[in-house]
């Protein structure tokens, strides 16, 4: 039942297997990635590059989720969302600092994460999908019903981005991108760990073949709702950064179709593929940079990349890749 | 007049009876998911865009061809639920044999592609859809007023879900479609044409959507983003209820939208989250929601 990425992207399944050609491949990109993010604030405009790196982060934390514990959450919004709203809310009314506004942020995701992940885990399959969204949906119930936390409507605007530990100023959007990028890489790092750790192996495990793991004495449930608060709390982080970089929250981070927009990115990059989410994050983003002039058919490309995705191009972008080159990517 | 609880008698009359519109609505829409999942084993995120769908089916009919409403109520279901057929047959075909949550993200881009067309074409405003004639006004019922048009959307819904229910639990063609549920592959080989009955049962799920939609589209403005929140609503109702039973769809619905109603009046500012954390208190006490089975 839940045997999703490892039915359909053989990239995932090759993936429990890591020689050492491919952990130097993959050492290798990671400092391609580094080196990438080095550069790009000279080449791109910073506010694009942090706007995909905050994505970017979203979609590796909901790939976590799916790719490797097999669970598909419909509700990623609402720990995207309400982390942001905190962060902003706090930023702005108590006058946080900017690590700790975002760490406020990302420790509310987390106590959301583990009370609905407690909730969600109970059922499977397409139900765990349903559940997810509706919480997600009571999240944006509340988020337009509390305007005096969240603004209702309007969102909390002009967020300041404040000093970096009291010290260093970061209205300048190139200071701003290295603490982004720094977050982002910690969090790229700290996935990759995760995944290939005992627990990520159980993980994998679990989304195989569960009731096997049940029998080999492995308590699935705790290694599920693990994984999901794991994904809550990295959604919220960035969801946290996202509101200090545009030093807005609004409704649009809670909707449900932000998390129908996580989904695509995953699926776009590639699912259960380590770095696919970036991709994916990417090319989504850039599209809608680059279509908005096309209004409301942005929405018809997207369901469009989305069907087309779910019938012909199940490995996504990188899981092509990574069935060419024969190396989990 | 005698009062309930402080609460004067029209205003909780007219509550109960906007909870039992609301519930009927939630029951054809979540009694067709039930019969699209019995046999497909998708949640079909696009009912929500079908549903609009049957309402724009119903005010194009009234403003492109002059057809009235009566024709609209048979007509839309026809030819929404023929795009049901087409969608099926190109599209979920092919992805049956994979993980069914496939098939959700499927209908998910699906109902994002519809919802677009619709927003490019007539905007998200709303367009108005006059109640038939034969239908305005309404009865004096000594305590409350009761418009004509609510109550045949409540008479009509009740037809449609009692009549759903006695097809599949009743007739010959229903019990092909409950053995086709259990075993398809067993089914298939005593001679019953399986691939035909999925077809027709998407498009038969999808033709229920549509009809909710013409029944609304008199009650609320007609645009594009219909469906969308009612859906998530639905999936919170399908929760509650499970997915078991046709019955459980039926029950479950009317009695959300009822306890939604009261809630508008006792206490407005949980309305719209009623219906979720009840979802929240059913998977604590009974995972597998209300009548349902547990897997």
């Amino acid at each position: 039942m839940t045997d999703l990425a490892s039915t359909d992207t053989p990239a995932a399944a090759v993936l429990t297997e890591t020689d050492d050609s491919t952990a130097r491949l993959h050492r290798n990109l990671f400092i391609a990635i580094a080196a990438l993010l080095v550069i790009a604030p000279f080449v791109a405009y910073p506010v694009f590059v942090m706007k995909v790196l905050c994505f970017a982060l979203f979609a590796l934390a909901f790939n976590l989720l799916l790719g490797y514990g097999g669970l598909l959450s419909f509700g990623h919004a609402a720990y995207f969302g309400m982390a942001s709203y905190v962060s902003a809310y706090t930023a702005k009314n108590w006058g946080l600092t900017p690590e700790l506004a975002i760490l406020l942020g990302t420790a509310v995701a987390a106590l959301l994460g583990t009370v609905f992940g407690a909730l969600a885990i109970r059922r499977q399959g397409i139900y765990f999908a349903m559940i997810t969204l509706a919480l997600a949906q009571m999240v944006f119930f509340f988020s337009l019903q509390t305007p005096r936390f969240t603004g209702g409507e309007d969102g909390i605007q002009a967020v300041p981005r404040g000093k970096l530990f009291g010290l260093i100023s970061l209205a300048d959007d190139r200071a701003l991108y290295w603490l982004v990028a720094a977050i982002f890489m910690a969090g790229l790092l700290l996935i990759y760990r995760i995944i290939h750790s005992p627990f990520g192996q159980v993980c994998k495990a679990i989304r195989d073949n569960e009731p096997r793991a049940i029998s080999l004495g492995y308590r699935a449930n705790q290694y599920k709702l693990m994984v999901f608060v794991l994904s809550a709390t990295l959604a919220g982080l960035a969801g946290a950064t996202k509101a200090i970089v545009f030093q807005l929250a609004s409704l649009t981070d809670v909707y449900w179709s932000m998390s129908g927009e996580v989904v695509l990115m995953t699926l776009v990059g590639g699912l259960g593929t380590v770095f696919g989410p970036i991709v994916g994050a990417l090319v989504i983003v850039s599209m809608q940079n680059y279509l908005a002039t096309l209004g409301a058919w942005v929405t018809v490309v997207q369901g469009v990349i989305f069907v087309l995705c779910v019938l012909l191009f199940r490995e996504g972008i990188v899981g092509v890749i990574a069935k060419a080159i024969k190396k989990p990517l | 007049m005698f009062e309930l609880l402080g609460i004067p008698p029209q205003a909780l009359f007219g509550q109960v009876l906007l909870g039992l519109i609301n519930g009927s609505f939630y029951a054809i829409l979540s009694l067709g998911l039930a019969v699209i999942f019995g046999l497909l084993n998708i949640i079909n995120f696009s009912h929500g865009a079908q549903y609009m769908m049957g309402a724009f089916v119903a005010w194009m009919c009234l403003n492109y061809l002059g057809l009235n409403y009566w024709v609209a109520l048979l007509l839309a279901p026809i030819i929404v639920g023929a795009t049901g057929i087409a969608i099926e047959r190109l599209l979920l075909k092919r992805i049956a044999h994979l993980d069914h949550l496939y098939g959700l993200l499927l209908t998910f881009g699906l109902a994002l592609i519809i919802q677009g067309l619709f927003r490019n074409q007539y905007g998200s405003s709303g367009l108005p859809y006059a109640i038939p004639p034969q239908l305005s006004g309404g009865q004096n019922l000594g305590f409350m007023f009761l418009p004509n048009y609510r109550a045949w959307v409540i008479f009509a819904s009740l037809v449609v879900c009692l009549g759903t229910w006695f097809l599949i639990e009743k007739t010959k063609l229903g019990s092909y479609l409950r053995a086709a549920t259990e075993n398809p592959t067993l089914t298939q080989a005593f001679g019953i044409n399986v691939p035909l009955l999925v077809t027709l049962t998407y498009g038969f799920g999808v033709a229920l959507a549509a009809f909710a939609g013409v029944l609304a589209a008199p009650i609320y403005s007609v645009n594009p983003n219909m469906g969308g929140d009612l859906i998530i609503v639905v999936f919170a109702v399908v929760v509650i209820g499970g997915m078991g039973s046709i019955m459980g769809a039926i029950v479950t619905g009317f009695s959300l939208g009822l306890i939604e109603g009261l809630t508008k009046v006792f206490y407005p500012e949980a309305a719209a989250t009623v219906i979720f954390i009840i979802m929240v208190l059913v998977l604590l006490v009974k995972p597998a929601g209300l009548f349902g089975r547990q897997a």
